[in-house]
């Protein structure tokens, strides 16, 4: 890192961005991922839960990673928010199947 | 794009390391000691008597005096003495209010005697234990600010494990007096060496609290019942409410019998005994945690308090509970004995290394940029002052909690909060000596005081109780000894590191007058 008096206001503006991406939206798919395994994985419906919130976090880890390794702040909050639609369609589709 | 992924996960590891680094110090440090949270209760109450633990004349004990003294609480808790916490805890509730938290009495008894016991009170470990995971704050925030530091701490681990390429060549490099050289390999030979139990240290803490913290799964399947989902989790903690009716209690020690039964022996934890005067009267009978590995919450046998019968044993719990269960045992350490509880012990502290060893670095990095104008910018000032009070402060803090233990009277009232206070302003204190003083001089002297705090805690135990290091070696009291053994080693390692941050002043200057010199020489 250069001095940050040397960084212009676009980049700051990148990185809040990305580091929302990270934490709100790393913690939207985190829920969500776990919401769909709850759903999906064949088990008791309490051990399918604590299935899905023990692995929730390595999905919140791997979108933090992802938010700061790519390239822009606009690949960052694509690369968060299509997995969260497609996992939300998935719990949606499992929500809509368990109760007619 | 391969380097520029590595460089990526640099500065994440750099920035999630900074800003969460202080509190992580304090939450690692602080959890090492947790380690030995039954022992330092031993030396912080040092009235306690160590007795051979008997199960079944503590909990008659204890069942006697709540009789006579709780006869229409809501709900007992007998929490039975084992050989590391020597005391027999009984609480009790009133009334049960899910909506408050901890209204409880509770009281130590000896476990012989049955009298209340006369010893000073003190929080003893559980201040740190506490302090740990709820950080002195109002509940929950204390707990959600740890997991979030937690979760910045899985992070930082993860990219720090990306961004250090040669992870096993570079174990075995150490180069030691080259300044930021020796603070990186440091930082990586600690970081390195305990990788599994960072690993499982930080994902078992996210574990611990995911109902808190993750709870859309448990709304989602439950319709946002979550009462509905423990209920199925923990069935034998579903006990029937009370109907009113006087009841009359049986003697507990049996069904503790026929619980052990039912574990082919296993150790007893603690009693909970549900509308104890009443027919509806229920005995819930917890396993120990240091029973096995893998913990198990809902490890549970049921009883009818007024005819005995037994109503619920809980069943073996399954893959994905046990996986939770595991984290919680493993974070937690019950199980270990003498020789784990001290290499646990040793991993926290090389835990604790690794942040701190970080946070050196990265002030370190930054400061030789600006070694040459001499002025140092504001917020690199700021760094170095939490770095000190965040580190050495916080040692300093720690051993005046131990002093505020032996000195305040013990018949001071609230002196159990003033000992909790004097550790906060002791604290607080060293913050305004860190910005009042110049950054090295700072060092030095925290270091050097925290030294002598802890050197002098055996002698002064020895002038405040009996229990000297003569009398306890000599009884074989190996937690009151081991305490004062530790303390005096620990100031043993500040004085050695406050030495040697007075020697390193005296040097440094000499290198840097040197560098300029060959650079002057390659220009003419």
């Amino acid at each position: 890192m250069k001095s940050k008096a040397s960084l212009p206001l676009s980049y700051r503006l990148g990185v809040t961005s990305r580091l929302l991406a990270a934490v709100v939206g790393g913690y939207v798919l985190a829920s969500l991922a776990s919401v769909c395994l709850s759903f999906w994985l064949p088990l008791s419906r309490a051990d399918a839960v604590v299935s899905g919130m023990l692995s929730s976090f390595v999905f919140y880890l791997l979108a933090v990673i992802w938010c700061f390794a790519c390239r822009s702040a606009a690949r960052a909050w694509f690369g968060v928010l299509v997995p969260c639609a497609i996992l939300a369609t998935l719990a949606g589709l499992a929500y809509w199947m368990g109760r007619p | 794009m391969k380097e520029g992924f590595r460089q990526a996960m640099a500065w994440l590891h750099t920035w999630a390391g900074l800003i969460f680094g202080w509190l992580l110090f304090a939450i690692f440090l602080t959890g090492t000691l947790s380690y030995f949270k039954g022992e330092i209760t031993h030396w912080m109450q040092p009235e306690v008597p160590a007795h051979a633990v008997d199960d079944a004349r503590s909990v008659a004990v204890a069942q006697r005096y709540l009789e006579q003294h709780a006869p229409t609480a809501a709900r007992w808790f007998i929490g039975l003495p084992d050989s590391r916490d020597p005391g027999l805890s009984v609480m009790w509730q009133d009334k049960i209010d899910p909506g408050r938290r901890g209204n409880f009495i509770e009281k130590m008894l000896d476990p012989v005697s049955g009298e209340q016991l006369q010893a000073r009170e003190t929080m003893g470990g559980e201040f740190f234990y506490r302090f740990h995971f709820q950080l002195q704050m109002p509940h929950p925030w204390g707990r959600w600010l740890s997991t979030i530091a937690a979760m910045v701490m899985f992070v930082a681990l993860i990219t720090g494990i990306i961004t250090h390429k040669k992870i096993f060549k570079d174990f075995f490099t150490f180069r030691p007096r080259k300044g930021q050289r020796s603070w990186l390999d440091g930082h990586n030979a600690v970081g390195v060496l305990v990788l599994p139990f960072h690993l499982m240290i930080t994902y078992s803490s996210l574990v611990i609290f995911m109902t808190m913290v993750m709870p859309a799964s448990i709304i989602a399947s439950y319709d946002g019942d979550t009462r509905a989902f423990f209920n199925e989790l923990f069935p034998a903690t579903d006990n029937a409410p009370a109907l009113g009716q006087p009841g009359k209690l049986l003697p507990l020690a049996p069904l503790v019998e026929q619980a052990r039964a039912q574990w082919d022996g296993g150790h007893v934890g603690r009693l909970a005994v549900n509308n104890p005067g009443d027919v509806n009267a229920s005995v819930n009978v917890s396993r120990a945690g240091s029973d096995r590995v893998v913990h198990d919450f809902g490890s549970t046998v049921s009883f009818n308090g007024n005819t005995g019968q037994l109503l619920r044993v809980s069943a073996e719990q399954s893959l994905p509970m046990a996986i939770g269960g595991s984290f919680y045992g493993l974070h937690m350490g019950h199980f270990a004995g003498p020789l784990l509880r001290w290499l646990y012990f040793i991993c926290g502290l090389a835990g604790t290394a690794m942040i701190g060893t970080g946070l050196v670095i990265w002030l370190g990095k930054r400061q030789l940029k600006h070694a040459k104008t001499g002025v140092m910018p504001f917020e690199l000032r700021l760094v170095e002052v939490l770095n000190l009070a965040s580190m050495s402060g916080l040692l300093i803090a720690i051993a005046v909690f131990f002093w505020a233990n032996r000195l305040l009277p013990a018949t001071f009232a609230e002196r159990s909060d003033w000992e909790v206070q004097s550790f906060f302003i002791a604290w607080g204190l060293t913050l305004l000596h860190a910005m009042l003083r110049r950054c090295r001089r700072a060092w030095i002297e925290q270091l050097g005081l925290g030294a002598v705090l802890f050197m002098a805690v055996p002698l002064l135990n020895a002038l405040t109780t009996s229990e000297h290091l003569g009398v306890s070696l000599a009884k074989g009291d190996w937690a009151m000894a081991g305490f004062d053994l530790t303390c005096l080693g620990s100031g043993l390692f500040l004085a050695w590191a406050a030495w040697k941050m007075q020697h390193r002043s005296a040097v440094q200057p000499r290198a840097e007058r040197a560098r300029p010199l060959t650079l002057k020489g390659e220009v003419h």
